[in-house]
Order: C-alpha cells, then structure tokens, then sequence
C-alpha cells in the first residue's frame, strides 16, 4: 500500500442554477491575459448540449484519454510514444480555434471619438486574435439554456446511443448544468502525452500543472486530455490549465470558482488513495466497473492501518485528520452519492458529481402531484428512464444502476427531510429503503442542504516548514527573487520571454499593466483598442473614457457659458 | 603547426571568411544558448501556430521537419565522415556520389516545398502574420537563404562541373571543429559552396535568438521515460532557493 493524499472537489448539480459566475470569477484571476483569451478553466455547459470545445467527449475523432489495447494493457488512446514524436510537427487531433471560438472584444474607442453623425455610432466587434472585423458566430456558451437545440441539439455526442429517447421539443425536453474544471486525475492522459515531461502530478496534494518552464508546445497534452481541459496559449505558446489554484489551497482556502459560488454547490477536500492500485483500476476491463473500481483505489481515513501506513509515507498529522473530516470522502464512499465524470475515459477523474435529481422532480411537479413524496418520486425515477440514461452516460458509462441508487437516495432524503421539517416523525423506512440510516439521511442532509463554509471546505494548509519554497507565504521581500525586481512586460523573444517573476508578483504587475497600459491585440503596435474582458473596473486605460480636461477651471468657466 | 601553415598561405580576406568569422559564430552559439537558457527559459518553445490554421500547416510542416532531418542527417554524413573512412568500407566514390545526390536531393526538394508552404502560410494568413516576430523574419531569411543554396549547390555541383566537397568543405569544417582550420581548402571551393558556408555559420550565431532553439528541446527522453511524473512541491515551485541552513533534507 503506497498512500498518497489528493485533494479533490465534488459539485452538487442539484444546486447549479448556471449563473456563470464560478467562470466569470476563474477568468478574472487566471486567463484575462493576451494569449488565453478563449481560455476557460472553469466552464459551465448546459446539458444536452455540445460543451466546449464543442463536442470535447468526441474521442472517436479527439482521441484523448486511455483505452485497453488488444493485449488489455492500457495505453493511449491517441498512440504511444513513437507515435506521439511522428506526429509532433503536426498533431491531427488537436482542436482548431474553430472549435472553441475565436474571441473578440468591441470598438468601444468608435463610441465616444465618433464625430457627429446621423446615426448612433456602434462598437463594431473586433477579433482578438486578428485586430480585424469579425462576425460572432459561437462562443464558450452560445447554446447556454438550450438556446438553439432544435438546430443543433442532436449534435450531443451523448446522444449516439440515446438519440431516439431524447426530445428537444421545448415542452418535453429537460437540462441541467454541468461546470466543469480540470479533473486532477490520478492518471492523467496529459502529462503521458506530454513529450517534454513538463506536465506534473504534486506528490504532496495531487494537483496536476504544467512546469511553464519546461513546456515547449508541442500541443500533444491538449490532444491527449479527454476532457479538453489543457488549452494551448496561442501568444506564449505554452499548455495552460486550470491549477486548482494551487496557491489558494496552499494557504488553506478554497479555489476561486468554489469561493465565489453562489448556489455553494462545490465541495474541497482531502481524498486519501492507494498509488499501487491506480493502474489496475484503470486497466478494468468492462467500462461499467470503472466507477466501482476507481473507489476501491480510495483508501478509509479511519481504518487505523491506513493511517499508519499514511504515517510512513510522511503525509502530516493535520492532514490525515482533515481527511477523515473530509466532506469528499462522504460525498463519495460513506454516502456514495458523487459519481466521477466519464470513468470510461480511464483517466480516473478527481472531480465528481452528484446528479441532479431536478429534471425528475421538476416533471412531477408539472403533473400536479406532490413532488417531495416518496412514492411519487422513487417512481418517477424509475418511470423517467430518459434523464437517467443521459446522467449515466455522463457518470457511469451507461450504466444506470448507480445511478439511479443516487437519485433513490437523494428523493428520500427529500421525503425523509420533509416529515421533520413538517413536524411529523421521521420515517425511518424512507432511510432503509435507500439502504441509510436516518441519522446518516441527516448528516447528508446537512452537508447537501446546509453545506456550510467549514463543512464544504476542509482544506489543511500546507506546512509551515515548507514556508520558504511556497508563493504566498511570502516570508521575504517579495521583489527579492533570483532575476531580481525586473519583472513586468516582455523580453526581446516575444509574449512573456525573459526570467519568470513568481506568481504574486507577476499578478501584481500584470494588474498595473492591464489597468494603464491595456491593448486588445498583441502585439501591441497594431492599432489599440480596449478589451473590457481585461478590464477589472480600476484604473482608466487610454480610449475607454473621453480624454479629462487637464484645466478643471476652464471647463468650469466653458459650462457656465453654454 | 599545421595551422601556421595555412594562415600564411592564405590572405587575411581568407582568413577572415574562413576562420575567425566561423568561430566566432560558433562562439555567439554557444555562449548565446547558455545565456538564452539561463536568461529566458519561459521563452523557450516551438512558439506553435497550429491553433490559428491547421489545413497549411498540416502538409507544410511534416514535409519541412522531416525534410530538415533528413538533410540533416546527411550534412552530418558528407562532413563528419571522412571520404578515406567510407573508402575503407568499400564504398566507391561514384556510389557514395549517387546516393548522397540522390537521397539529398529529395530531402531538400521536401524541406524546400515545406518551407515555402509555410513562409507563404505565415504571409498570408492573417493571425499567423501577426504572432510573427523582427526575430522570426530574420530567421526565415537566412534560412530560406542556407536551404536553396544548399540545394543549388546539390543540383549545379551535379550537372556542371564536378566539386568533390569531401575532399575540400568537409576538411575545412572538420579542421573547425578540431580547431585545426585550413582556410586555403575554403577558398578554392566554387562559390555557391562559400556563400551556402558563410550563410549557415550566420544561422549558427542567430541560431540562440531565435525560435530554433527548440530543435535542442527534440523531445527524445519521452521515449524511456514513466508516463506520468510526480514532482513533490518542494523542490519545484519556490520562488527563490531557500537560504542556507533552510534547504529540504533529502529523504
């Protein structure tokens, strides 16, 4: 047994009202820069929908993540090793600015420069990646609630093996919303397609990142990741992904997406696993098993053998116990209602999901019936095959039958929540139907429905000893780093050349450069335009307002004449 | 000694062209890697602009680099292996002729088609252009420059006249890398084979500047490495090296 800790995030899609903000919030801090414009690490798609980049789970043609080759030895779905470095000058599966979008930002300097005119000037839209006029066609949520589904709903690769049973006429269909950000996976297809070996996996807490450093765009990550969340920054030229904010967590505060989530539907913890099982879980044959097996890899924190063997592996004390504490541990082996994204993919994902029981309740609730009775919901569940099939395809690789333990077990506690909060008796045969006791129908309750702050986040710091080599413990000067305070801007090679300034400085200054010296297409010598998605609301870059009167009292003297 | 020999045979022109401007481009190369390395290893990439169009760059691209390699390889043939060695081994000269002639010709005509693929990719499509640096135009120039006078070299040394540059620029290039240079060899060769020369040991000095330097980041070692690597925090991500007395106890 090889412990090892990984921290890990569930959301509970019950609550996702998609609002956007996890990603509003995620791009402010991380990818509001020249190069990742099209970059979202944390995205929110409605379900049935395309996602984004459209169609990632397409892996007959992306051809990311593991499969079992004809030995039943797990290799690369997109080739080996060989094969990686043939086709290194050209990958031929990586997605094209065309299956994101090509962002663009608006002519905002046209609406206060225009000189009199007719007509109402526009802010004509400009694309970032070009300088030039562009025609908006898509964007990373253009088929948000459903818009346009009649069109190209059908185009859902979930929908291969359901498409009949799913209807996109308004009345009859159903959706819900899926956030999504990189899985963390204890075996990530990224960093194996990663020829340069910059692509790490954090022994201390899981967190996979990408060595800026050591990365020398070759792009194969990107093609490698199934659920395409490896972007390659067109202006560096270096893969970028989501870095579970590696520098909050480090300090012992949630990522920004679950900071800033307003349905509070997102969960941190502690996820203690065995290393030495990874592959064999992977390497399950049938697809259906592949949920079952990944949480045999996950180890209990209370089993006093773990924590020994824990001990051993030198993993610390608070943090063994912040993951006995941990809310993911729950969610995931002792209440067994988080489910992993995709299992089939075999990357053995780190962030889960609860299913939403909503698109059920929601039909019974049209028929007039009582939608929190237990009756009435455990058979609507199993009435309404439709939602459920489509969850599994998402959750369980088509198998329905966890699934639909999930959604039994989430309507009883509905049921079961009910009689109290009406004052009646709890019935405990709602809890035993599901296989619970009432007092663990509760403890769910409490961590689904209350979910408070210090319950959702369990997350230890890490350690003061390690304080030296961590970015936001800054013990010292912070401009005192090797390449000394030089930092801002660019060398003489291009986009972000020269010696790299750590984190906090660089945000530090990336924030001045924006707020005084913002140009919407780099380099910065074409003509300039202000982008607003860059834009934090402080400071006043040239061309957004109408240039201030250096002479108050003139102009002072210029209004009381007119 | 031998040295001393040649410079007095030669003019200083000579010694200038075929001595003293080579190695100081090989100097520029080496101390410029190192710089460049220490300097700016964020910098350091392919600097790919597949995102932006892919239907060029997909027929371009492999068709340059495995060209280059190619052409590559053969340079590393007709200058590093000397024509007695290849004797030795049996192989006649009309035979080593029409193999390197043969095999260096289709190489190059690839790398030739591939880089005016791309150049012309570069030109006209628009977000190429304008992720194109100063840098990388200069680049292009002096390598599009190498390329088509190698490959004239190649062509005319085979119609007219005939040049046995084993005999001449191999020695010459072999005495630099020995530093035992024989300017005189270099002087006497047909021009296209002096200018194709001078113009490669010009890329050299560019050579660190440049976006080429990720032909030294080939990435071989993903061939016997794990396929996921684990890195602990520690020793990775600090801003700056801990204090004396503070570094981590290997364990």
């Amino acid at each position: 047994m090889r412990v090892m800790a990984q921290m890990a995030m569930v959301m509970n899609l019950d609550k996702c009202i998609g609002c956007h903000t996890c990603s509003v919030t995620c791009k402010q801090a991380w990818t509001n820069r020249s190069g990742v414009e099209y970059v979202w690490f944390n995205n929110v798609e409605t379900r049935p929908g395309q996602g984004y980049p459209r169609r990632y789970e397409d892996q007959e043609k992306w051809r990311g993540g593991w499969i079992l080759n004809k030995r039943g030895r797990l290799a690369l779905r997109g080739g080996g090793r060989l094969r990686k470095l043939l086709t290194i000058f050209s990958n031929p599966t990586l997605p094209g600015l065309d299956d994101y979008y090509e962002p663009w930002t608006y002519d905002y300097d046209t609406l206060t420069n225009a000189p009199l005119q007719e007509h109402t000037p526009v802010a004509r839209p400009k694309s970032l990646i070009s300088g030039k006029d562009m025609k908006i066609e898509w964007s990373a949520n253009w088929d948000d609630d459903l818009g346009g589904s009649p069109d190209h709903g059908d185009k859902d690769v979930l929908l291969k093996n359901i498409a009949d049973k799913v209807k996109f006429e308004f009345e009859q269909t159903f959706m819900f919303y899926l956030p999504r950000i990189c899985e963390h996976c204890l075996n990530p297809s990224c960093a194996a397609s990663c020829p340069s070996g910059a692509i790490y996996k954090r022994s201390e807490d899981g967190i996979v990142l990408v060595d800026q450093d050591r990365c020398r765009g070759w792009r194969q990550c990107v093609s490698g990741c199934p659920y395409k969340k490896i972007y390659f920054n067109h202006r560096t030229g270096k893969a970028e992904k989501c870095t579970f904010c590696y520098p909050r967590i480090e300090v012992g505060i949630p990522t920004v997406c679950s900071e800033t989530c307003v349905g509070r539907l997102r969960y941190i913890g502690l996820i203690l696993y065995d290393a030495d099982k990874v592959l064999e879980a992977a390497s399950t044959e049938d697809d259906h098993d592949l949920y079952e097996a990944q949480r045999s890899v996950f180890l209990d924190p209370d089993d006093p053998e773990v924590v020994r063997a824990a001990e051993q592996a030198g993993i610390p004390r608070d943090w063994i116990d912040a993951a006995q504490r941990s809310p993911i541990h729950a969610l995931i082996n002792t209440f067994k209602v988080a489910l992993p994204l995709h299992p089939e993919y075999r990357t053995l994902p780190m962030v889960w999901y609860i299913p939403p029981l909503s698109p059920v309740v929601d039909v019974i609730k049209d028929t007039g019936f009582d939608a929190e009775d237990k009756g009435n919901l455990f058979a609507a569940i199993d009435a309404l095959r439709i939602p459920i099939e489509y969850l599994a395809e998402l959750f369980t690789a088509g198998e329905v039958a966890p699934v639909d333990a999930v959604l039994h077990k989430l309507a009883a506690m509905r049921s079961y929540m009910r009689d109290i909060n009406m004052g009646r008796d709890p019935d405990e045969s709602i809890a035993t139907a599901v296989g619970m006791t009432g007092e663990q129908m509760y403890d769910m309750y409490r961590l689904l429905a209350i979910a408070k702050y210090d319950e959702r986040y369990v997350i230890p710091p890490a350690h003061a000893e390690q304080a030296h080599s961590l970015e936001e413990l800054a013990t010292e000067c912070s401009l005192d780093y090797d390449g000394g305070p030089g930092m801002g801007g660019s060398g003489p090679f291009g986009e972000g050349s020269g010696a790299t300034p750590p984190v906090s400085v660089e945000n530090f200054q990336m924030l001045q450069v924006r707020q005084t010296s913002d140009s919407i297409v780099a380099p910065a010598d074409k003509a300039s335009r202000v982008n607003l998605l860059n834009w934090d609301g402080r400071g006043a870059p040239e061309g957004l307002f109408p240039p201030r009167d250096p002479d108050p009292d003139a102009a002072a003297t210029a209004g009381d004449r007119s | 000694m031998s040295t001393a020999e040649a410079t007095t045979n030669s003019g200083s022109v000579d010694l200038l062209l075929w001595v003293i401007f080579p190695y100081v481009c090989l100097a520029v190369f080496a101390v410029g890697h190192f710089w460049r390395y220490r300097y700016d290893k964020f910098g350091w990439t392919t600097r790919s602009s597949q995102l932006y169009e892919n239907r060029l760059l997909r027929l371009g691209s492999p068709l340059f680099h495995f060209g280059i390699l190619f052409v590559f390889a053969g340079h590393v043939m007709g200058l590093g292996v000397p024509e007695s060695w290849t004797k030795k081994a049996g192989v006649s000269e009309s035979m080593y002729h029409a193999t390197a002639v043969g095999s260096g010709s289709v190489a190059g005509l690839c790398t030739l088609v591939g880089l005016a693929i791309l150049i012309y990719r570069r030109r006209t499509v628009g977000p190429v252009f304008s992720a194109t640096t100063k840098m990388d135009k200069t680049m292009y120039l002096v390598l599009a420059t190498v390329i088509v006078l190698g490959m004239a070299n190649t062509v005319v040394a085979n119609l007219v006249g005939h040049y046995d540059y084993r005999l001449g620029v191999s020695v010459w290039f072999r005495g630099i890398l020995l530093l035992n240079p024989h300017p005189a060899l270099m002087a006497e060769a047909p021009f296209g084979f002096q200018v194709h020369g001078l113009a490669a040991f010009l890329l050299f000095a560019l050579w660190p500047f440049t976006r080429l330097v990720h032909v030294f980041s080939a990435p071989l070692g993903y061939l016997t490495r794990p396929y996921i690597v684990y890195r602990s925090r520690g020793d990775s991500l600090g801003s700056r090296k801990p204090k004396r007395g503070w570094e981590r106890v290997g364990s």
